[in-house]
């Protein structure tokens, strides 16, 4: 297997399964912190989480499937969340994530994650981010970003090309 | 002009306010738990000699204080039920989820006061015998899982966490976990299931988590704002606190407000404040909008009409008026707003968030959609209505969980208000797309 986990990376998931009573608690734990590392979840990523908290793989895969956060393939280098929900629909959520997928040549109707051709950004929908007083929103990798016009959609775009 | 009356939202936004426990000890933070970790036991008439964590409940009890979550269960009462007799270990869960839509109240708390929250923890796991909590955050909450993580570090190295804490023999830790995007694990049993590492799926109630929660063990799990009123609880005393708010509903609540207003935001007012107030804190409609509907209590809650604008925001005067507060989400929509795309879309949220595991919610929530789609498309809600009511009949009387049960809620509402008659809408709401 061509799946190896960096030193400081095993620290902090050595970390991580102490603070449970069970070491399955930490599989959602080990699932964050591997995708952070790689990007996506890998099955190979899948059988070294089971192993390491002792469980069969499919206890793990099951996660993967069941929690939207989780990716089974790479995405772009930054990932894109527009939230769609109430608020957000009502401050222009659809507005916003046409225009990114314009400027991406991205395909506003698809479904799901798509990436743009030089792989640089991914968009997706998602539900409420709990930030609704300040719609619409939108997440770049990490970092949430509230009250996005459409000039600041584009400075997104600009500061992580 | 109605005022806010910051009971929780204390300091959070004053200008100079940070997230660090300097701070937080410059404006009097951890005094509630010093007071709570040094009372002893005590004789109370007609109740005989209560130990401090007897006491500490007692009061929390007597305060009224109710679950800002969504349910508006009685914490004290709740906090009754923990079995404290089978001597299994017992865990105190704080539901940081914040995912039903509208909803971004304990965030705040989370992003700038998170040692209130921390404290009111310790207070609540003491109170309750538990030497081991977890938070319980939403993915998406990043930065708010690393606040958390900093603050708790502050926490231990100054002996707020751990071993024998400030001296009082009490052992402490708690940790934080990360969901990953699913709405479900909001609900508190679908909640532990995923702290065990497995599919957010919701169980069956009863045995309720106070004897068989997290692990199958005794567990007491309240939302971030509830549990940090037991702050004030301590510090004024339950009677105290019950004479805040109304009778039935003490206390403050944190309103969120979002929609056709002209400052959206959270707001905390005490409970009895009325829709009016609110919007008038907000700022008012914004030019040239009428209200058309609010909706309460988020994706879960239920639409009302401009004549509930008088209605005070309590527990009980929303039920009575056959609505619910919810997390307290306070939606605002005009005579602009695409009514029938909204109502598909809180379908569509429900079609997607559910978990899937039993057949009326699943199927259910599949049903609920198409009929929205059509009435989108121009079909007249007249061919719809049996149909709608048949699926909310079973969603609501069969379903496992709170999601299933909920999820005809704000639509029939729409209905009965008449938001859906006779529209021809816009043509097509074909709909976002789909996950
Ligand atoms: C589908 C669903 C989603 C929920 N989401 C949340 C949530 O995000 N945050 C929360 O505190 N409670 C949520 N709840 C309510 C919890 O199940 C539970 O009632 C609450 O954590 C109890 O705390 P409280 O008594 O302090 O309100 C949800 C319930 C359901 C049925
Ligand atoms: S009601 Fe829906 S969300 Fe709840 S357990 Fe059933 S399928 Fe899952
Ligand atoms: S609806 Fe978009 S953040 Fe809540």
């Amino acid at each position: 297997m061509s799946f190896s986990v960096p030193k400081k990376l095993q620290t902090e998931i050595n970390r991580t399964i102490k603070k449970y009573p069970e070491k399955r608690s930490a599989s959602l734990m080990l699932l964050h912190a591997v995708q952070e590392e790689f990007g996506y979840v890998s099955n190979e990523a899948i059988e070294w989480i089971a192993d390491k908290l002792e469980l069969q793989p499919i206890n793990v895969y099951e996660l993967v499937t069941f929690y939207p956060m989780f990716r089974q393939a790479p995405a772009g280098k930054h990932v894109l969340k527009v939230c769609r929900t109430l608020s957000c629909a009502l401050g222009g959520a659809k507005t916003l994530h046409g225009h990114l997928c314009n400027k991406l040549g991205l395909d506003r109707n698809a479904h799901g994650l798509q990436t743009s051709k030089d792989g640089q950004f991914s968009v997706e929908y998602v539900e409420c981010l709990a930030s609704c007083g300040t719609a619409p929103v939108m997440m770049c990798d990490d970092d949430f970003f509230e009250g996005v016009s459409l000039e600041k959609a584009d400075e997104i775009l600009e500061a992580n090309q | 002009m109605p005022k806010e009356y910051r009971l929780i939202l204390k300091h959070a936004d004053e200008p100079r306010y940070s997230n660090d426990l300097g701070c937080y000890l410059k404006h009097g933070g951890y005094k509630a738990l010093k007071k709570a970790l040094k009372l002893k036991n005590k004789r109370v008439e007609g109740k005989g000699t209560l130990s401090p964590q007897e006491w500490i409940r007692e009061e929390v009890k007597a305060s009224g204080l109710r679950g800002r979550g969504g349910a508006g269960f009685s914490c004290g009462l709740k906090w009754s039920f923990v079995d404290r007799r089978s001597g299994k270990p017992i865990y105190l869960i704080c539901n940081a989820d914040e995912s039903e839509p509208g909803t971004f109240k304990d965030r705040q708390i989370i992003y700038k006061d998170p040692h209130q929250l921390i404290e009111g923890m310790i207070i609540s796991a003491y109170a309750n015998d538990v030497n081991l909590a977890y938070i319980y955050i939403r993915g998406e909450f990043v930065e708010g899982a690393k606040i958390l993580d900093q603050a708790l570090a502050e926490a231990r190295e100054n002996n707020l966490l751990g071993k024998n804490i400030l001296g009082s023999g009490f052992d402490l830790d708690i940790h934080v976990h990360r969901g990953a995007g699913a709405y479900i694990c909001g609900e508190e049993t679908a909640l532990f299931n995923s702290l065990e590492g497995k599919r957010g799926e919701p169980r069956n109630k009863p045995p309720f988590p106070t004897t068989h929660g997290l692990f199958g063990e005794p567990t007491a799990i309240n939302n971030v704002e509830t549990l940090v009123n037991v702050l004030p609880i301590v510090q004024m005393g339950g009677e105290a606190y019950a004479a805040e708010g109304t009778e039935r509903s003490p206390g403050t609540k944190l309103f969120c407000l979002s929609g056709r207003v002209n400052r959206p935001g959270t707001y905390e007012v005490e409970f009895g404040a009325t829709l009016r107030d609110l919007m008038d804190l907000a700022g008012g409609l914004v030019d040239g909008s009428e209200l058309r509907a609010v909706m309460l209590g988020g994706a879960a809650g239920s639409f009302v009409g401009p004549e509930a604008l008088d209605m005070p925001l309590t527990l009980e005067d929303t039920r009575v008026a056959g609505a619910s507060l919810g997390s307290g989400v306070v939606m605002i929509f005009d005579q602009h707003d695409d009514l029938v795309d909204t109502v598909r879309r809180i379908a569509e949220f429900f079609r997607d968030e559910s978990c899937g595991q039993c057949v009326p919610c699943r199927v259910g929530t599949v049903r609920q959609e198409e009929v929205l789609v059509r009435l989108g498309r121009g079909s007249h809600i007249d061919d719809e209505r049996d149909l709608l009511d048949d699926l909310a009949t079973v969603m609501r009387d069969a379903s496992i969980c709170g999601l299933g049960q909920t999820a005809s809620g704000a639509i029939r509402s729409a209905i009965e208000l008449g938001l859906l008659d006779g529209i021809a809408a816009t043509g097509g709401t074909e709909g976002e797309g789909s996950r």
